[in-house]
């Protein structure tokens, strides 16, 4: 009988105790779409995580699930978390916007972070980065760099953010290289390594010797080593593994800083709804180092741009500019409006081709 | 040395065992595999198996349960009447694309505008849809002696495209700024496959998928029609002498699954997932036919088949969450499911005998 109860009495100061540690500790969710080892978008993600799990050491424990479909799986997976006590959850692809939104409202007590989209809640933050003004940078190396003065153009799905990268390496191409032509293949795809490699290798055989791309795998890098005197630019991560050739830049994405403020925030009690778009200068864009394949003055240059537009000197959609029907669209030193860029549908003059409706 | 001896007709008793084996042997390896990948592999089973129906959240997983199976049933039961007959419905998937998008369709075209009529208005649309992308193999197979593997698997990556033109098209929702996907049809009434009872997990499409079953398994055991399937499969020359016409039964096999996978797409969109996107499909449709081989082809072994399927999804997304396994861990281990049934599916079609090694 006194066994009994000093067990009881036992197991239930031990289960107080956990739980005590558990309410301390302040639990972290992450929704990857792809694989944690794609090389590019969800790889850097949970580079994140592992940053914040650094940063805090014991303070947090972090959970994550990848390769999670968009869609009613998603809100599964989301709420999953909430259950499990999940104190902030970012979820990491514009389509889980309507799963976070749905889940966001049965549980107002926990915070959570959609990366990419437009929809907040009072619980409910968005946040993304810049990646256009990293595209500036490319589209400058691109257009001195090509000799067929064909650029290809691996495109995942025509959305606002995809429509902004294409434009804005066009415009910073076209500028140092009027004869420039970009070949745009929709993948609709962020991650399908073998759809990847198809795209890439039917780009250069259209000729095209530069290769940029907004799908998340090494693929296309590979196919571009196996072409030869092809440049490729890393995308989400800094796929160096391919440098210096073909690989002669990257476009990182950096989310630790973020990740580890908004969890900060949560434990100090002042998280708010925020509508966070930061670019190279806040450090969530990062250039990848630019290789020696790339002459040294043209790196200067690249350089030089990057800079400038870190300083917020150089503003990437500079007038004058105008939309692909021929229409005004900047005028003469007239910069872009945050509202046009985040739903931005439209080509700059001199693309070709349709954005796919 | 064991010695096999195939057996005059498969063994009753043990094609209703083996599927109960075959999932032992995969909570066994799968176990084996997780321990591997340095995870305990008792909780790991657990977690997957028992966190889901007994847990602490079973509240919310058990109708999440019938959410992830009833797509997988109604799909696999139309699979399984082909496949008894020796028509090979590949292409579901394809079907269920193509249901959901007229079913869709038919539901925003009326937007905003609220009545009754709208909802079994799109059932019928979800259907005739799939129907009509299922005859395409098997119209060119009655005519043409098409493969309708090959025609049905490929048109499966054709309906992928028309799913995503409409997303970014026709079907754009026009306040969407400009972001692929129609809108959430759980925001319109008139539209929404919602839950019969609040947090039962209980929508039509549970109710569509259970009254398939039924009328699956009278029409296999009570028709005519039933029988000429089953005929057909097991005796296709003694099936045309019976009075069987082969082509017919081509078209209703096909166009049945077909409408079936269509009806599985429609309840999807209007329900779970609520929008029209370009990666609206997930897999169901490949899924549903490991389902219908491991409920035996029968429709109440499918059922149960398609429950443990979602139980495997569900506890599996648990265990990644909970244990940090890896998703691919998951996939490998459903794929074992599949991989040891059809090992274990020896002993229905031989008898294993044990003999001496001097005898031989």
């Amino acid at each position: 009988m006194k066994l009994t109860n000093l067990l009881t009495g036992a197991a239930l100061a031990l289960g107080l105790a956990t739980s005590a540690v558990a309410q301390d500790k302040t639990k972290v969710g992450f929704i990857y779409v792809g694989p944690i080892g794609d090389g590019g978008w969800t790889y850097e993600h949970d580079k994140g995580r592992l940053a914040v799990e650094e940063h805090f050491g014991d303070k947090v424990e972090t959970v994550y699930q990848e390769s999670v479909p968009e869609g009613a799986d998603a809100e599964r997976a989301i709420t999953q978390m909430a259950l499990q006590g999940a104190d902030l959850i970012f979820t990491t692809s514009f389509g889980y916007m309507e799963p976070t939104l749905s889940v966001a409202n049965k549980f107002p007590n926990v915070k959570f972070e959609h990366a990419t989209g437009y929809k907040t809640a009072p619980n409910m933050s968005v946040y993304s980065a810049r990646f256009y003004e990293g595209r500036a940078v490319q589209g400058h190396i691109a257009g001195k760099m090509t000799k067929s003065n064909i650029v290809g153009y691996i495109a995942s799905f025509p959305i606002p953010e995809v429509i902004r990268g294409i434009n804005s390496a066009y415009i910073h191409a076209k500028k140092v290289n009027p004869d420039v032509e970009f070949k745009i293949i929709w993948a609709y795809t962020w991650f399908d390594p073998a759809k990847e490699a198809d795209a890439a290798t039917a780009l250069i055989e259209q000729g095209a010797d530069v290769i940029l791309q907004h799908t998340d795998s090494t693929a296309p890098q590979a196919a571009a080593e196996k072409a030869g005197n092809v440049i490729t630019f890393g995308q989400a991560s800094d796929m160096g593994e391919y440098a210096p050739m073909p690989r002669v830049s990257s476009i990182i994405d950096n989310w630790a800083p973020y990740y580890i403020a908004r969890t900060q925030a949560v434990m100090d009690g002042t998280w708010e709804t925020v509508n966070t778009w930061d670019g190279i200068g806040a450090g969530m864009v990062g250039i990848g180092e630019i290789s020696d394949a790339v002459p040294a003055d043209v790196k200067a240059e690249a350089l030089a741009m990057k800079d400038a537009i870190a300083s917020g000197e150089y503003n990437p959609f500079t007038g004058p500019l105008k939309k692909q029907d021929g229409s005004d669209w900047l005028a003469e030193g007239e910069t872009a409006d945050d509202g046009t860029l985040a739903g931005m549908n439209f080509y700059v003059e001199g693309l070709e081709g349709d954005i796919p409706q | 040395m064991l010695r096999l001896e195939k057996r005059p007709q498969p063994s009753a008793f043990w094609s209703w065992l083996t599927p109960l084996i075959a999932v032992v042997v995969t909570m066994i390896a799968g176990g084996l595999l997780f321990g591997a990948l340095g995870k305990p592999p008792i909780e790991a089973i657990r977690t997957i198996f028992w966190e889901p129906i007994f847990g602490e959240f079973s509240f919310y997983y058990r109708p999440q349960l019938l959410v992830k199976g009833a797509p997988l049933v109604l799909i696999a039961i139309g699979l399984s009447l082909g496949f008894r007959a020796g028509i090979w419905n590949i292409g579901a998937e394809g079907q269920y694309i193509i249901g959901a998008i007229c079913g869709a369709a038919v539901g925003l075209a009326f937007y905003p505008t609220e009545s009754w009529v709208i909802f079994p208005l799109m059932v019928l649309a979800g259907a005739l849809g799939g129907w009509a992308w299922a005859m395409i193999p098997a119209l060119l197979k009655v005519r043409f002696g098409t493969n309708e593997i090959l025609v049905s698997l490929m048109l499966v990556y054709v309906a992928e495209q028309l799913l995503a033109a409409m997303a970014l098209g026709p079907l754009k929702n026009p306040e969407g700024f400009g972001f692929p996907g129609s809108r959430n049809l759980q925001q319109y009434p008139s539209a929404h496959n919602a839950e019969i009872i609040t947090g039962s997990g209980m929508h039509w499409g549970v109710v569509a998928a259970l009254v398939a079953v039924i009328f699956a398994y009278i029409l296999l055991n009570r028709h005519i029609l039933g029988y000429h399937i089953r005929l057909t499969g097991q005796a296709p020359r003694a099936a045309r002498f019976a009075g069987v016409r082969p082509r017919l039964l081509i078209l209703f096999c096909l166009g049945a699954s077909g409408a079936l996978a269509g009806l599985a797409g429609m309840f999807e969109v209007s329900g779970p997932t609520g929008q029209i996107s370009i990666d609206f499909n997930v897999g169901y449709g490949f899924t549903a036919i490991i389902v219908a081989f491991l409920g035996r082809l029968h429709p109440v072994g499918i059922m149960l088949a398609g429950l443990l399927m979602a139980l495997t999804y569900i506890g599996g997304e648990i265990a990644q969450s909970n244990l940090g396994l890896p998703a691919a861990a998951i996939q490998l281990f459903q794929g074992m499911l599949l991989f040891f049934l059809l090992a274990v599916d020896v002993l229905t079609n031989y008898r294993v005998w044990l003999t001496s090694t001097e005898a031989a």
